[in-house]
């Protein structure tokens, strides 16, 4: 592999890294409070495409109100999700509540082939074109078939920078929430004990939908950015990036938003040098992120930055 | 009363099963490769719609859905032949899911005609699978001759689908030739349902890949021909008839112009039967529009099959199954049809290039 096509393949795992990353984090934070893993998280990643789609191409909205529809739709399906699935079950065993998010899980894959047709659509004249081009370092000017065009270089696509920079500006705002409102308090004390907190008068209802409510809004971010990446949407295109985003927070330890982060982007980097160094390889890519889910669990299962959890007896 | 009623329902529905013909359209409705599906049962039903009868009885399409999945394939052919009780098989129609739902056809003993699978396992050591399309080995060297014959290139890359049996076996084909002719190759390899193809595009580009094979299915072809783009791969793209849907089209974008296919058919190549001018008439009646490869293929399949139980003057799958691999010219949308005693239609492959997003017919290989 020369340099340049190493620098290529980096940004390109960064790239991919962050959006695992912003889905990850909603995995972690449902987790950390409930201990729930959310398995519809994918399948809101998918609605909230198809709510930006809509709002473009039936509606004739702008893009930029169609990326605010779709996100607060998003964040509105997540506080459902949790307010008719996982509510009424709140007490029962944690398998209970497990089987009951495939179950959301399949209902919203079904929900979408029926509402919105089984067939591919185009994601393509959403959105500007601008977000398409790309930013050519290097390289050099040939003529190829009767067009002026550069040769070699490495090429960072305009969406790769708005992807890692939004990512960063949104984790931003949810450290900001977490760690400095009263919410964020709200929603770290229920992690630690959800009956606990509610002899403090928080209303723990409320916080859990919140945290749904912004894991989903984060999901939502996420697919809009992925559809702007690939620009093909299908009911189920939420399926694998939900479970490499799962797999990059259990890598990052469970429970822990930093940990998410940096959970997505060494998956989305590894995915793509591991295509990279061994392109024979390639077509096994997602047993690779298994490979390493497996990996994690049994050589550390609270993952990089996930804490120990002391039980007293 | 009520006993009597019911026996009088048994009876009505007995009788009115008894004066249709069943058939099963197993077609992938919905899932990865549904585009293939709903245009092939497109075709279908406008070949109900125009001969719904045979030897005097109606033909009833009873269209079951194999969401694009192997399993599915399976599990429909067991419904249509255990539950629905149907004479013959429509579908299946990309070549895994054939090969999958087509073991049921064989141990049944109910015949499976399939629009599109061009795989050559999918009728090997099979008597009751046939298809109305030619097989990979023909098509592997169609694309062949055209991408280092026609076009002159040299160094492609081929990209493998390493989950479709299509994929495997056409890139194979392709190959051969290839080695045939002197000329150099590699392979790159994905997964059906992978979105990221960077990594495999910049090691193509590294190698200096003079063109791009990419025998796949539609939504993988979109994706790799735009990263390519992007990514500054300016050399030609080619594909299969895995490429012959709009699909193709809305999802690659400005990327797939100037891309070459084989297929099986394209409205624009001259019409050779009576059926196929009736077919082009019709369906612009009732679409708006010009129909496509899988379309052609649908209505083939049910008009071929239609042919078959009207030549065996029977509705007994056995004697269908017979009849079927009796074919012999017969005048279909896509031209003349003969089935061979393998179950295996010997077609011509026509070549089609994508022009400012529209499919333009370029030229006929023949066999």
């Amino acid at each position: 592999m020369s340099f340049n096509n190493f620098i290529q393949n980096l940004l390109n795992g960064i790239s991919i890294g962050s959006l695992y990353a912003l889905i990850a984090v909603g995995y972690t934070m449902v987790y950390g409070i409930l201990k729930l893993i959310n398995f519809a998280h994918g399948d809101v990643f998918m609605m909230a495409v198809y709510f930006c789609f809509y709002a473009v191409t039936l509606f004739t909205v702008p893009w930029w109100l169609s990326v605010i529809i779709a996100v607060a739709g998003a964040a509105l399906l997540g506080f459902l999700i949790d307010r008719v699935a996982y509510k009424p079950i709140r007490n029962a065993p944690r398998i209970s509540a497990l089987i009951t998010a495939i179950g959301v899980s399949f209902f919203l894959e079904s929900l979408a082939v029926v509402l919105f047709s089984g067939v591919a659509k185009s994601f393509r004249k959403v959105f500007p074109s601008f977000l398409g081009e790309m930013i050519i370092i290097g390289g050099e000017e040939q003529v190829k078939y009767g067009q002026n065009v550069i040769v070699g270089g490495t090429r960072i696509p305009v969406i790769t920078i708005i992807t890692i920079i939004t990512t960063a500006a949104v984790l931003l705002i949810l450290w900001r929430i977490v760690y400095h409102t009263k919410q964020g308090m709200a929603m770290r004390a229920v992690s630690m004990d959800i009956p606990t907190t509610s002899l403090m008068g928080v209303n723990v209802n409320n916080i859990i939908g919140m945290t749904f409510a912004l894991g989903s809004a984060l999901a939502g971010i996420g697919g809009i950015l992925w559809a702007i990446r690939y620009p093909q949407l299908w009911p189920y295109m939420g399926f694998l990036p939900g479970i490499k985003a799962f797999i990059a927070a259990i890598l990052g330890g469970i429970g822990s938003i930093f940990g998410a982060v940096v959970g997505g982007l060494i998956l989305g980097v590894l995915e793509i040098m591991i295509v990279g160094f061994f392109p024979s390889l390639a077509g096994y890519k997602d047993a690779f992120a298994f490979l390493i889910l497996i990996v994690v669990l049994s050589v550390k299962p609270s993952g990089l930055m996930g804490q120990k959890e002391i039980k007293k007896v | 009363m009520k006993k009597i009623l019911i026996v009088l329902l048994i009876c009505v529905v007995s009788i009115s099963s008894f004066a249709t013909i069943k058939l099963a359209a197993l077609m992938p409705m919905t899932g990865s490769v549904a585009a293939f599906g709903r245009m092939i049962y497109n075709g279908i039903e406008l070949a109900n719609e125009l001969f719904p009868t045979v030897n005097g009885e109606e033909i009833e399409v009873v269209l079951l859905d194999n969401k694009s999945d192997k399993v599915e394939a399976v599990n429909t052919a067991r419904r249509a032949i255990e539950v629905e009780n149907v004479v013959a098989i429509l579908g299946e129609v990309i070549s895994g899911n054939t090969i999958a739902g087509g073991a049921v056809a064989e141990e049944s003993k109910v015949p499976m005609v399939s629009p599109s699978s061009t795989t050559p396992l999918v009728t090997q050591d099979k008597e009751y699978v046939s298809r109305v399309c030619f097989s990979d080995p023909f098509q592997g060297l169609a694309a062949a001759i055209l991408a280092y014959e026609i076009m002159g290139l040299d160094n492609t890359a081929i990209f493998i689908d390493v989950e479709q049996d299509y994929a495997v076996g056409f890139a194979n084909y392709f190959k051969q030739k290839a080695e045939d002719l002197g000329k150099n190759y590699f392979y790159e390899y994905y997964k059906s349902g992978d979105q990221d193809f960077t990594a495999q595009i910049s090691d193509a580009i590294a190698k200096n890949a003079g063109a791009f094979f990419i025998p796949g299915y539609y939504q993988e072809i979109a994706l790799i021909a735009s990263q390519a783009r992007q990514l500054g791969f300016y050399e030609p793209i080619l594909a299969g008839d895995g490429a012959a849907v709009p699909e193709t089209i809305e999802i690659g974008g400005d990327a797939v112009n100037n891309l070459y296919f084989t297929t099986h058919y394209d409205p624009g190549a001259p019409n050779t039967t009576e059926n196929a001018k009736l077919f082009v008439e019709k369906y612009t009646e009732k679409f708006g529009e010009a129909p496509g490869t899988f379309t052609a293929l649908g209505f083939d399949t049910y008009m071929v099959v239609r042919d078959a139980i009207e030549r065996a003057g029977s509705s007994d799958p056995e004697m269908i199954a017979k009849a079927i691999r009796e074919t012999v010219e017969f005048p279909g949308a896509t031209g003349f049809i003969t089935i061979d005693e393998n179950g295996d239609a010997i077609k011509s492959v026509a070549i089609v290039k994508i022009e400012d997003g529209e499919f333009v017919y370029s030229t006929t290989v023949n066999p």
